[in-house]
């Protein structure tokens, strides 16, 4: 008895050791998104460019990253050449997110379009129907329009290999 | 006159203080209280740890003004909880509802004060006998 509690204050610390070293590796800003396994809420927005009524059905039928943007956003600016880069592989939707206009239109002619549709979201109803936090993030849908991965932040090469890749193999 | 313009100038910045605070308008004062009490039990999704009433991210004024939205239309609390957790999962909510998925969260603090419990009883009775086998021995 007397030999094991000796051991007990080891014990607990080595678990604690575990938890702390788990926690390094996990970043707190990282949240699960309510809606994966979800399909993409319903909606009826126009298209940026086009005018054009956008609703739900309209998304593309193969699997595609819905990138949710604004022009005041610095991040997204910084993602933008690789999601062009991306695009030359998949298709990838924009949703233009509580943005106006005009701002939106000349950061796509600054910057260019690489885009399959744009949704324009000025009041950001279709942002918070995706549970969307801020800008930018990127949802992985697949072609039945169902959403099995979010990204917060910016898409690069390494969350490409690291997320999207894996999850983009299993669904299609 | 200095007095009259500093008084004015006074005024003209407490008017700019007011205009960047969101004004609500509410049926009731208890509307009012349960729009207060929901900011106080949502929390910013943006943020580490501020709930929405007490955050000035972009995202909790959108999301108060959806609670606002729902309280006019005659949503229940329960309603309102629920409309968040779809979009931005059980994150939101301060206090988790007790299930499968928190049963270790909410129930972890009264076992390992039982534990505890436990072991001090454990340790009077062993010190308590060694003193009674120390007093029987002398």
């Amino acid at each position: 008895m007397n030999r094991l509690m000796v051991w007990l204050p080891l014990g607990v610390f080595a678990i604690l050791v575990g938890f702390f070293f788990k926690g390094l590796t996990l970043d707190p800003r990282e949240q699960p998104s309510a809606l994966i396994g979800q399909p993409v809420p319903a909606f009826e927005l126009t298209d940026l460019n086009t005018g054009q009524l956008l609703s739900r059905e309209m998304l593309p039928k193969e699997p595609f990253l819905l990138n949710v943007w604004a022009s005041w956003c610095i991040t997204c600016q910084v993602e933008h050449p690789y999601l062009t880069k991306l695009s030359e592989q998949m298709p990838v939707v924009g949703l233009n997110y509580k943005d106006t206009e005009t701002a939106a239109k000349n950061w796509l002619q600054k910057l260019g379009d690489p885009y399959a549709m744009q949704i324009f979201d000025p009041s950001g109803r279709l942002g918070l129907d995706l549970g969307v936090a801020g800008a930018p993030e990127t949802f992985l849908v697949d072609s039945s329009g169902v959403i099995h991965l979010r990204i917060q932040g910016e898409v690069n090469d390494r969350v490409f290999t690291q997320k999207i890749q894996p999850m983009l193999e299993m669904i299609q | 006159m200095i007095k009259t313009i500093l008084v004015a100038f006074a005024l003209a910045a407490s008017m700019s203080v007011h205009a960047a605070i969101e004004t609500y308008q509410f049926d009731s004062p208890e509307q009012e209280a349960r729009f207060r009490q929901l900011g106080y039990e949502l929390r910013c999704p943006k943020c580490q740890n501020q709930a929405i009433g007490d955050s000035d991210a972009e995202i909790s004024g959108d999301l108060r003004a959806e609670v606002y939205r729902m309280l006019k239309e005659g949503a229940t609390d329960a309603e309102i909880k629920d409309f968040m957790v779809a979009r931005y999962g059980r994150y939101v909510l301060y206090s988790p509802p007790l299930d499968k998925q928190t049963l270790v969260l909410w129930f972890s603090p009264v076992g390992l004060f039982v534990l505890g419990g436990i072991l001090v009883v454990l340790r009077i009775r062993q010190s308590k006998k060694a003193l009674e086998e120390g007093e029987s021995q002398a």
